[in-house]
């Protein structure tokens, strides 16, 4: 690949991954409906995925699997454990949105507004 | 004005995070005898496995994926707890439509297969990309498929919560069986095999496709447990 153009990418992508964190931050900070901060939880997740995996990538690399033909290639293979690391992370973040949605479901069935302005007593 | 002072504040941070990690460099080797070459040397010569991720999440960090499966069946069971409700009439769901016909019929053809390629993806875990998390998330969009199409599919709790607790039961005494064998926790007792077959790596292949029943059972219950939330 042309370096100028490989430079280009790491900026893409480590500024992609941030912009992702930053947006879900923003979205958890000034909306006022709980589904959208779950949503922006989940953003901020996506973004730390990705940030992580970058940070695993080796130049030409390939997958870290040695299937047949690739048997010997251990040294062009990108990092595996940020991999591992995410698909621990991935587990977690589903477990942690069902259960703010599960929780928000309670939350509308006592005050039937997802609003937390009209939710008395959850101001900030 | 609230605004103006959280974007200013995700202004500074970003600017810190991406001077932090753009001096971290892309694509580059960054140790020359790293955690990662014991793990990609290891994986062939021992354990004879072709995918590293999986001899990672599966062996290396077995115990590890054994507290993820815990805090995935916690999930499940806090979210059980927080929206139970005394009087449940099985059959109330919270989503009343009716279907159309192509959507009854594609779906029905489609199930069969989409439980096909789940069990295809947690069986070949450790051969190609995929495993035991993302095969048991196939299967449980498949039995969401079927919950959308027709109004009075229903899955049985106790069954799910008997695989559930089989497959989990499982992983343990694979695990206490590294004892009995003179190792550790999780240790591999069984032949290597050969690479790249679908016989090798030992426990690793029998931890995944438990680990693909557990997660597929979870799903299952969640699904249908949101669906069923009738205010």
């Amino acid at each position: 690949m042309d370096d100028k153009l490989f430079e280009i990418l790491e900026f893409g992508v480590y500024g992609a991954s941030i912009l992702l964190i930053l947006i879900g931050l923003y979205a958890v900070l000034t909306k006022r409906s709980l589904i959208k901060i779950v949503i922006g939880m989940s953003i901020i997740d996506g973004g730390i995925h990705l940030l992580l995996i970058t940070i695993g990538y080796l130049k030409g690399g390939t997958a870290p699997i040695f299937s047949p033909g690739y048997e010997e290639a251990a040294g062009q293979m990108v990092d595996p454990v940020p991999q591992a690391l995410v698909l621990t992370a991935i587990v977690i973040g589903f477990g942690v949105t069902a259960v703010a949605l599960s929780l928000i479901i309670r939350l509308y069935r006592h005050h039937h507004t997802l609003e937390i302005d009209e939710i008395k007593r959850l101001k900030w | 004005m609230k605004k103006f002072l959280v974007i200013l504040i995700l202004a500074v941070l970003g600017f810190h995070l991406f001077a932090a990690f753009s001096g971290l460099g892309f694509g580059v080797t960054r140790f020359e005898k790293g955690v990662k070459d014991f793990y990609l040397e290891k994986t062939v010569s021992e354990l004879h496995v072709a995918n590293t991720v999986t001899s990672i999440v599966v062996n290396f960090r077995g115990f590890d994926t054994l507290g993820e499966v815990t805090v995935l069946f916690l999930a499940v069971s806090a979210m059980g707890g927080i929206l139970y409700k005394r009087r449940h009439h099985a059959g109330d769901r919270s989503v009343l439509f009716s279907s159309s016909s192509i959507v009854r019929s594609g779906s029905k053809l489609l199930f069969p297969a989409i439980i096909l390629l789940g069990v295809y993806i947690f069986i070949h875990g450790h051969l190609s990309p995929g495993g035991g998390f993302q095969g048991g998330a196939i299967i449980a969009t498949g039995f969401l498929l079927m919950l959308i199409a027709y109004e009075n599919f229903s899955v049985s709790h106790n069954t799910l919560s008997y695989i559930e607790s089989f497959a989990g039961i499982f992983f343990v005494v694979i695990g206490l069986l590294g004892f009995m064998n003179g190792g550790t926790f999780l240790q591999n007792f069984l032949p290597a095999g050969i690479l790249n077959n679908l016989f090798s790596g030992g426990v690793i292949g029998i931890i995944y496709v438990m680990v693909g029943f557990k997660v597929a059972a979870e799903l299952t219950g969640l699904i249908y447990t949101i669906l069923h939330e009738k205010d």
